[in-house]
């Protein structure tokens, strides 16, 4: 055995774990950049709005003034429209959302489950943006000619709710903004579900399909239990979206900012006062407090989508995936 | 008393079944009107004028060429950006660290980033990037972008990954293999079309973001192709030219959404049909 053999392999392995351990470092890197991505979006957030916090204290949560000549900003405007449009969305989606979710996993027929479950999800894909331009110049003509002037004069009437749903027919508002809204979470929501109840094992259903168990009772009584933490997850996620949606509800919400009770009033969110304001925004001041604005949507939708997630695991961890 | 206690599920059943579909047809209502819509009014707007001129001052015709080139350039170098950090990514998430505090946390962690609000990226982007420069910029909107792409392509990448058999990685290992190359030409290679279509699917996304491009590279009325310039781009102008009360401006607004959703579309649909063809190949 001459030296020569024995080297040349000898320097490829070296070559070979040098490479192993830059390759190593470079994945670890990637990963660590997306840890690093996340904190570095809340911190820059904070950073620039830190300014207005400052001057303004934790009363710019609570304080409804807006006024950017005076150099005057509060934040309850934006968040309660926020709030309401995201609640309004998920009462009208989760609902619809479960109907789709169960007639995909038990009522439609198999040809039928394909083509249906594929258009749900293209419905996912559309960019926002297209849901806000057919929001304002089809559904708010709608909405303001034929639908609204109805709920006012029927629904307006009633006692406690009339609050809700008494006002001008303008078409623009928060419950035209929570439509659209839930026109675009129900194909999250929904598919979510759909891929959570797949996951129930077959014999559970089949064992109380065997006692006699309707449909409606499967899914009721066996499926939802099953899958309850993870159903609970995908509304979340759908929340977290809605919470955070931009360009849709820029386009119906009016832009206003004033506070009322009726539903059919123009309104303003968190994500549309930014979309709307900014580029516009001249002075340090009302930058930086739409910057701040930004913080509080990041730390709301965080939260939600922090539980969403884990939520979600808990099935998938039962499943030993 | 029993019949009646049976003809109550029944019915309940029966009640439950009709609303159950009476929520398909709602969902998928709206998905015929928003499309039928787009057409509608897409195909009327619609002319060549489109693909050769440039965005027109108020009242005037013209057409979205400089805003398709700068769609096309920025979402391209928002991919080029985002998928090999995402790719580099969801291997260390699958070949590295599964199961480990760090992996979980990142995997955590990029789940999280992948439904955040888009605008959110775009004001990190803004401090990040524009407001240091002192000028929007088109390099700002791809980096946007770039971070709208990276968790998809970390996602797919990492599922992707471990589906890969563990033989695989074993036969490969146990010829000697060093790791590196066992997941550049064995992995990669059995996972290819499944990174592709994560890549399709962040394309697909990031083609219609409206919000952080609006912080980012803003709007150009102009051709340009300079980078360190605000560039116009597809979703900015429409969302300009919709919220305009001018009607050629609404005319090009629509135009431009059926190009923006077709494409969409199309490219989800490869991205799928990408998918489709694999499971077959494996069963």
């Amino acid at each position: 055995m001459s030296a020569t053999t024995l080297t040349l392999p000898d320097r490829r392995d070296a070559r070979d774990t040098s490479t192993d351990r830059g390759f190593r470092w470079l994945v670890t890197a990637a990963g660590v950049f997306v840890l690093v991505a996340l904190g570095a979006a809340a911190f820059s957030m904070l950073w620039g709005g830190h300014a207005a916090l400052a001057k303004f204290g934790v009363g710019f949560l609570w304080s409804q003034t807006w006024d950017p000549v005076g150099q005057q900003f509060g934040a309850l405007v934006p968040i309660y429209g926020t709030i309401v449009t995201a609640t309004v969305a998920m009462l009208i989606a989760v609902p619809v959302s479960f109907g789709i979710a169960m007639f995909l996993t038990e009522i439609a027929p198999k040809w039928l489950r394909g083509p249906v479950g594929t258009a749900v999800e293209l419905l996912a894909g559309i960019p926002s943006i297209i849901y806000g331009m057919w929001g304002l110049f089809v559904l708010v003509p709608v909405l303001g000619e034929h639908v609204y002037p109805w709920i006012d004069s029927h629904l307006g009437q009633w006692p406690v709710v009339g609050a809700l749903f008494s006002g001008p027919p303008l078409g623009l508002g928060m419950l035209t903004a929570g439509l659209v809204l839930a026109v675009m979470v129900i194909p999250f929501i929904a598919s979510v579900m759909r891929d959570v109840f797949l996951t129930v094992p077959g014999p559970l259903k089949e064992s109380s399909y065997a006692l006699g168990s309707t449909r409606w009772e499967v899914v009721w009584d066996v499926v939802l239990p099953y899958t309850r933490s993870a159903v609970i997850g995908g509304i979340f996620l759908g929340l977290g979206r809605a919470l955070g949606e931009t360009m849709a509800v820029t386009f119906v919400l009016g832009n206003a900012h004033e506070l009322t009770a009726s539903l059919l009033m123009p309104g303003n969110s968190i994500a549309a006062t930014i979309a709307n304001e900014f580029t516009e925004a001249d002075s340090e001041m009302y930058r930086s407090t739409l910057l701040a604005l930004g913080f509080v949507l990041f730390l709301v939708t965080f939260v939600v989508l922090a539980a969403a997630r884990l939520m979600l695991r808990q099935l998938a961890k039962r499943e030993g995936r | 008393m029993a019949g009646s206690r049976y003809g109550f599920r029944r019915a309940k059943n029966v009640a439950a079944q009709f609303l159950a579909i009476l929520a398909t047809i709602f969902g998928l209502f709206w998905l015929v009107w928003i499309l039928w819509t787009t057409l509608h009014n897409g195909l009327a707007s619609i002319n060549l004028a489109l693909f050769t001129k440039m965005t027109p001052p108020p009242g005037e015709t013209g057409g979205m060429l400089n805003a398709f080139f700068g769609s096309a350039v920025m979402s391209l170098l928002g991919i080029v950006l985002g998928a090999p950090i995402g790719v580099l990514a969801g291997t260390f998430l699958a070949e590295y660290a599964n199961k480990t505090w760090l992996g979980e946390t990142v995997r955590f962690v990029n789940d999280i980033l992948l439904s955040a609000p888009s605008i959110v990226l775009g004001l990190f982007v803004y401090t990040l990037v524009v407001a240091p420069m002192g000028h929007f910029s088109a390099l700002a909107g791809a980096i946007s972008l770039g971070f709208i792409v990276l968790p998809v392509v970390v996602r797919t990448t990492d599922e992707m990954l471990r589906l890969v058999p563990a033989q695989m990685r074993e036969a490969a290992l146990s010829l000697g293999v060093p790791q590196w190359k066992v997941i550049v030409q064995v992995l990669y290679r059995a996972s290819l079309p499944g990174i592709v279509t994560g890549i399709l699917l962040a394309l697909a996304r990031i083609s219609g973001e409206t919000a952080p491009l609006l912080f980012t590279a803003l709007n150009n009325q102009y051709w340009t192709t300079d980078l360190s310039a605000p560039m116009a781009n597809v979703p900015v102008v429409i969302f300009q030219y919709a919220m305009s009360p001018y009607d050629s401006w609404h005319t090009l607004a629509w135009a431009g959404a059926f190009v923006l959703t077709l494409f969409v579309l199309a490219v989800s649909l490869a991205a799928r049909a990408i998918v489709a063809r694999n499971r077959i190949r494996h069963d």
